[in-house]
Formats: structure tokens, sequence, C-alpha cells
């Protein structure tokens, strides 16, 4: 019979499953929005994925949780927090890892990594305010009547970006309406509002030390605007692994392997 | 007369039963999975009594309030009964209080910057309410800027809303070692002091008092070196928040008899469980350092989660504070001891001290990292801590974890935040 292992990553806005078998190979991969009700949402994910790779419950061996809600779930045989599983579920794609940039929708999260020992050094983490999170482009794009990929590619298709000189979400708003009706580029002020996450992030980023490989997961990885101008920051190439979200709930189940041995 | 009557009825008959009763009662629901002290309840009962007492010593004995870095031995030969504003503030955040209390300085005008000691004092101030019944009305303020300049503000505040005298006590800070201009700075100020002490208490000072007191505050702050120095032993046989809670005496009874006498009682108990490798943990796998002042509203939180992971923490900065500087205590020569115990404490000094403090006691309790907990309060604590702790990760290998929060007041700590930093640096630990 296979051995199947399971990480799920209980997160404020999006729940991930990922499922693996022994060899580390990715059997199936869930995100659903969390809604109001982390339990219900895990189980929900959890069952997606089971039916994706064709499997049932009582075939997995060992469930590791994660996330903010990671001490929800009972049927988990473990919680570990996401700093440490982003980091293992990064490695597995880049294993020379040394620093990891995460930014999900309500955090983020600046990592070092030591690839020989595969340990989390030295992390810094902002929760407490939206700026430097996927929420700050999100209410910015919400306010200009955009969606995401056109605010992504404009912003990319820009050559200067205007300085946001805000750092809170809301005063940023204001501003940024106060370029608009000045009749500023808006090409200019969404590379500048991308420009403003990574001058948020990059303080963090410092403090745990800029090495490569630097690889960055979250959901604000799959922005090419915002990982083409940390390239361009940190002047190195920036990895972003296939579904950059999904790294924290991989490297759960990786330490479900790892730990059911 | 009838004051003084009822004040010494209540010290040598009631309060003895008091805390004999105190003693025996059961205490409140132990944190999950610890092992409670006994002593807990003795402890227990004297802070009751302290207070309980206070409320019937004005009039019967001028009261002080007292920053907890001043040199209080300089009261006690002339019998000021002292209360520490800070202690009680703490006290009050236990009782999650804290939050509330500074909203009612706040509505009064008193900026959110502050520290929330202060502000916690003058929300009882105006609105009345604390844990403890009701504070004493001081004739005295006595303030150092030893731990920080907010002190001042804040007493100045004080003097003028309860028309009284401040008594300052200046401590220049020690960017290298101690200059012989600075002591002689404080040694005249000493004898100032005592002049105007003499004043106000209407009490001839007498140097025999003095040195009584030095010796015994020394005695005091030596046993609480012998108490933090049980924690050395893997497994310790407490955890720093038990000793956190121990903390009253030593700050706010220092140079008294009860004092002494009750950590003879704590003492005793760990010693005990040393020798019997008893630990509050079923297994010790991590050990760590604690740095700045405790989170009082979420002791029990913390202890619990650290537990839960094996893990202890053995040690701190802040205990150490008032163990740090007894090499300076010469009881025969009691102003220039005061001076310079006083004058040199953590917060008076440097950043290179504060490193290699932290450094030393590292490596004393055998740690594998250190929690810094960086207080909006406290910015004379928490100034420095980034580069402090860069320093220990880098040239040193000590890994150690930066937590945002506040000493007493828990509207600025951020609860599933600071589990998610615990917890992933216990397990980069493991
Ligand atoms: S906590 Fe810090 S700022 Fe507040 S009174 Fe104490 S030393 Fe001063």
């Amino acid at each position: 019979m296979k051995r199947v292992f399971g990480g799920i990553d209980i997160g404020s806005l999006t729940t991930k499953v990922v499922l693996i078998d022994e060899k580390m190979s990715i059997l199936s991969g869930q995100i659903i929005y969390t809604g109001y009700d982390g339990i219900h949402a895990a189980h929900e994910a959890l069952e997606r994925a089971l039916s994706e790779a064709r499997l049932k419950q009582e075939e997995i061996q060992g469930i590791v949780a994660t996330g903010y809600g990671r001490h929800l779930l009972d049927f988990a045989h473990k919680a570990v927090t996401e700093i440490t599983c982003h980091a293992l579920g990064a490695l597995y794609y880049y294993p020379n890892l040394r620093t990891l940039l995460d930014i999900g929708g309500q955090d983020s999260k600046a990592i070092g990594v030591d690839p020989g020992s595969r340990r989390v050094t030295n992390f810094r983490m902002n929760d407490k305010c939206a700026a430097g999170t996927g929420r700050f482009l999100e209410v910015m794009a919400e306010r200009l009547r955009l969606d995401m990929e056109r605010m992504i590619q404009l912003a990319l298709d820009a050559k200067e970006a205007l300085e946001i000189s805000s750092l809170c979400t809301v005063f940023a708003e204001t501003e940024v309406v106060s370029m608009v009706a000045q009749g500023k580029p808006i090409g200019e002020i969404l590379r500048g509002l991308h420009m403003a996450v990574i001058n948020r992030v990059y303080p963090m980023l410092r403090d745990v030390g800029i090495k490569p490989d630097v690889v960055m997961t979250g959901g604000v990885a799959k922005n090419k605007a915002i990982v083409r101008l940390l390239e361009e920051r940190l002047k190195l190439k920036v990895f972003v692994p296939p579904d950059p979200q999904l790294t924290g709930a991989l490297g759960a189940a990786l330490i479900a392997m790892n730990t059911s041995d | 007369m009838f004051g003084q009557v009822r004040y010494w009825a209540l010290k040598e008959l009631f309060i003895p039963l008091l805390r004999t009763y105190e003693a025996k009662r059961r205490g409140s629901r132990p944190r999950k999975g610890s092992l409670p002290l006994s002593s807990n309840r003795v402890l227990k009962g004297l802070i009751m009594s302290h207070y309980y007492l206070g409320r019937y010593a004005k009039g019967v004995l001028p009261v002080a309030w007292v920053t907890s870095g001043a040199p209080v031995e300089l009261l006690r030969p002339f019998g000021f009964y002292t209360i520490y504003p800070e202690n009680h503030s703490a006290l009050c955040a236990a009782q999650k209080m804290g939050g509330g209390l500074c909203l009612v300085a706040e509505e009064r005008g008193y900026s959110k910057d502050l520290c929330s000691y202060a502000k916690i004092d003058l929300g009882v101030f105006f609105s009345g309410r604390t844990p403890v019944g009701r504070l004493p009305k001081p004739d005295l303020l006595f303030a150092s800027n030893n731990i920080c300049g907010t002190v001042l503000y804040w007493y100045r505040v004080l003097s003028k809303e309860y028309s009284i005298p401040l008594i300052v006590f200046d401590t220049p800070f020690n960017y290298g070692p101690l200059r012989q201009e600075d002591l002689d700075y404080m040694l005249d100020q000493i004898e100032e002091i005592i002049e105007k002490l003499q004043r106000i208490s209407k009490r001839e000072f007498r140097m025999e008092r003095l040195i009584k007191t030095m010796r015994l505050s020394k005695a005091t702050c030596e046993l609480w070196q012998e108490i933090l120095n049980t924690m050395k032993q893997i497994p310790a046989p407490a955890t720093i928040f038990d000793i956190f809670s121990h903390m009253l005496p030593i700050v706010s009874l220092r140079g008294l008899r009860s004092a002494h006498s009750y950590y003879q009682v704590l003492y005793w108990e760990l010693l005990q469980r040393v020798r019997d490798k008893v630990s509050p943990l079923s297994e010790e796998r991590i050990r760590l350092l604690w740095d700045n002042i405790a989170i009082w509203y979420k002791m029990r939180d913390l202890s619990e989660l650290m537990m839960r992971h094996k893990a202890n923490l053995v040690g701190a900065t802040y205990t150490n504070a008032w163990a740090e500087t007894i090499v300076h205590m010469d009881p025969t020569r009691p102003f220039e001891s005061l001076a310079k115990a006083y004058s040199l404490v953590i917060l008076n000094n440097n950043l290179y001290h504060r490193l290699e403090l932290i450094r030393k006691l590292a490596t004393e309790f055998k740690v594998n990292g250190v929690i810094m907990h960086s207080a909006r309060s406290c910015k004379p604590y928490s100034l420095g801590q980034y580069d402090i702790k860069r320093i220990l990760q880098e040239r040193y290998n000590l890994p150690c974890l930066i937590l945002e929060g506040d000493i007493a007041d828990e509207r600025y700590y951020s609860d599933e935040g600071n589990k998610t930093r615990i917890e992933a640096f216990l397990e980069s630990l493991i």
C-alpha cells in the first residue's frame, strides 16, 4: 500500500492542503477560502484533495497542521508554525535556499534558513500592519476599480515609479486618490504601490540577512510585478516555487512524513 | 492617637493572623501542568498585609511613594511607609486591569505612548480603582532617574496633584566606567537628601540605623542572588514566571526584615527542589533567558505555552537587576555604596554592558537562546535590542527572538502573532 502524508495550512484567508507519497511526490493540492469556520474549511479542503488523488482519509499515515488555525484540528498529529513549514516547503524546490520571503494576505515574513541543517536561523514577522501584505494591494485595486491582473501588468509596463510616502494603508489610499485626481500616470502610481510593499518588507529581509538563493512564497509571490521589483531592489534572482501558496502545506506534509518514521 | 493604636494593633495582632491564615489556605487555580511553589501562599499573605496595613499607615507614619530604582535605604531609618507605584501598576496589570486604567489616563489627555506603569498609576489616581482597596496618600515622593526619565515627569505630576515634595536622586548615565566626579556629585546629593528627610519626617538621622538597614538590604539581595542561582540547576526547580511573581519583596520591601525572612522560606523550598531534582516541567528540553520587564498580564499563557513545548525560561536580566550591584554594597560605607549600587544598575549603563551581561547570564544559566521582550512602555530597556540581538546571533551564535508587547497594557499585545513567533523560535531550537 502507498504511504500518504498530508499537510494542512489554515490561513486567515485561505486554507490549503497538500498530499504527498513516501517518495515525496505531490499527489494533490487544494486551496479554498477559510471563511468563518477554519475546521470546516480544513475538512472540506482535505476531502477535495483526497478525491483528487482518489484516496481515502484512512490511507493517510500522518497529518501536520500549520497556519494560524494550526491548533484547531484534532485529527492532525502535530501542529507546526508556518514559518518552519514554509522554509521546508521552499527547500523542497530550492535546496540552496538561504533567504525566504513569504507574503500572504494578512501578514509577511522574512525567514533566514541554513540549507545545510535545514533549519530556520532567524525570522521577522509583520502581523500588525496591512502595508507589506497582499491586503494592501487588494485594497488599492478595489479602490481604483482594477482587477489584479491588469494592475500588475500596468505596473510592469510603467518606466517610473511614483513614490508613495505613507506607510499606512489608509493614508496611502488617500495619497493615491489625490495622485489620480492630479492626473498622474496610472502605471507609475501602480508601480509605486508595488514598490511601497517592497519597501515595507525590505527592512525585515535585511534584518534576517539577504543571501542567495532568495525564494518568495505565499499568494503575493504570484504577482510578477512584485517579484520583478524585488529582484531589482535586491539585485538577486528571486525564485518562486510552483503554486507558491501551497508551500506551507507542502512543508507540513514533509514534516508529517519525516516524523512518522 | 486612635489611628496609632489601630495601626499597631493591626500590625502586631491582625496581620500575623492574616498571614498564617493565607499560608494555610489552598492556593488559586495553578497553571496547567505547573508545579506551584508552596511559598506562593506565604507571599500572598505578605503582599496582602503590605497593602492592607498601608491603608492605615497614613497619619501614623510618614508615607513615601518610591521608584523601583531609588535608594530606599535612605528612607528606612526615618520610618517611612513605602509604596511602589511601579509594583502596584504591575499588580493591576496582572489582574488585567491595565488597559482600562491606561484608558482613564488617556482620556485625561496623557499620551498613549507614555509608559503604562505611569499611565496605570495616573489612572488609579483619577479613578480610585485599585485591586488593593486603597493606596495611602503620600507625604513624599522619592524618585531616581537611574531607570528612566519617565519617572521624573510622572512624579512631577503626582507632586503637583498631591501638593507634596519630590526628592530626586540624579544618577549620571554611565557611558563607560563610573567617574569620580559623578560619584562626588551623587555623594553631595545624598547629604542633601538626608537633610530634607529629617525636615519632612521630623526625625533625627542616625547613622547606625542606616548601616543596619544597609546590612539587611545587602543580605536580602544576596539571598535573592542565591534564589536566582538555584535556577542554574538542570532541570531548573521553577520557571522565570514563578520568580517574576516573587519580586515584590526585593523591589518594595528592600531593607526591611520581612523581605529577608520571606526569601529564606522561598530559598529553602527551591533548595529542596534542587536536591530532589524536582522540575515543574515533565522534561526540560530547551532553556531560555528573558530580557526586559515581564509581560504581567500574560504570565499564565506564556508559562503554559513554554511548558507545552518543554521549554523553560530559567533566567532574566530583569530579575538579575536586584542582584547585579551587590558587589558595590559595603554597609560600613553606606553613602558610597548607595551611590555606586544605584548608579551602576543595568538601565543606567551602556549597551555594551547589556550585551556582556546577557552573554554572561546565557553562559551561567546554560541557555539555548534568548527571548527579548521589546516593551513599548520601556524605551530605555528596549532600545538597542535589535543591535544586541544581531551581535549575539552573528558573533556568538546565540539564537534570539524579539517579542513585541508591553509590560502592563494588554492592548498592545498580539496574541496569535506572538504565539507563532515563540513556537517558530522553539521549533528552530530543537
Ligand atoms: S517601565 Fe521603563 S519607562 Fe516605565 S517606569 Fe520603568 S523604567 Fe521607566
